[in-house]
């Protein structure tokens, strides 16, 4: 089962409003993803941490109807301009 | 998650510093994840237990509860969940997971 590219950028950002998403499809198979996710939610978050709330935006696809993204979090700081 | 299977990751995870929960054996990776980890810590030389989930559905499925994380590889040095594929990668390449297996008395090739 493929999901889309679009859908899973969507589910992320319902849950990380500010997000930033960069998502790639890896193989172009819709099966593999690459996703970049930085939010200022994930300040002063571990990194499992950070990556569970990626999960959790996904609600239980991950490791079903997704098989393979591999995430990325990094943090987003106040912009100070 | 039923009990024989908690105590079963329990006993793995503490008989064994190094604890790598994956698809397939070091030797013969299933997935390019769990291959993906194996080869780094055979890279830095440690010395660690292999568990093939795919030998045991309730394991399979129990490991994700366990950890609360949803996708197999799992990496764990002593007792602790260090990660997964893309968090144990990215600690591979910082210098990270060095300094954990560093701290946590663990041989490994500097």
């Amino acid at each position: 089962m493929a999901m889309d590219l679009k859908e899973i950028e969507k589910l992320i950002k319902e849950a990380l409003p500010d997000a930033l998403v960069e998502i790639q499809d890896l193989a172009g198979d819709g099966n593999h993803y690459s996703a970049t996710v930085t939010s200022s939610k994930f300040l002063g978050k571990s990194k499992i941490e950070q990556h569970k709330l990626v999960y959790t935006s996904l609600k239980g696809k991950m490791g079903n109807e997704l098989h393979a993204l591999a995430i990325k979090t990094k943090e987003k700081h106040e912009s100070t301009s | 998650m039923n009990q024989q299977v908690k105590d079963l990751i329990d006993n793995e995870i503490t008989n064994n510093e190094v604890c790598l929960f994956m698809k397939g054996t070091p030797d013969a990776p299933q997935c390019g994840f769990s291959m993906a980890i194996s080869n780094m810590l055979k890279i830095l030389e440690v010395n660690f237990k292999g568990i093939n989930v795919l030998e045991n559905e309730e394991l399979r499925q129990g490991i994700k509860e366990f950890s609360e994380w949803p996708t197999i590889p799992q990496l764990y040095i002593k007792k602790e969940f260090v990660g997964g594929c893309d968090i144990v990668k990215e600690m591979y390449e910082n210098g990270e997971l060095k300094k954990k297996l560093e701290e946590s008395s663990i041989t490994f090739k500097k």
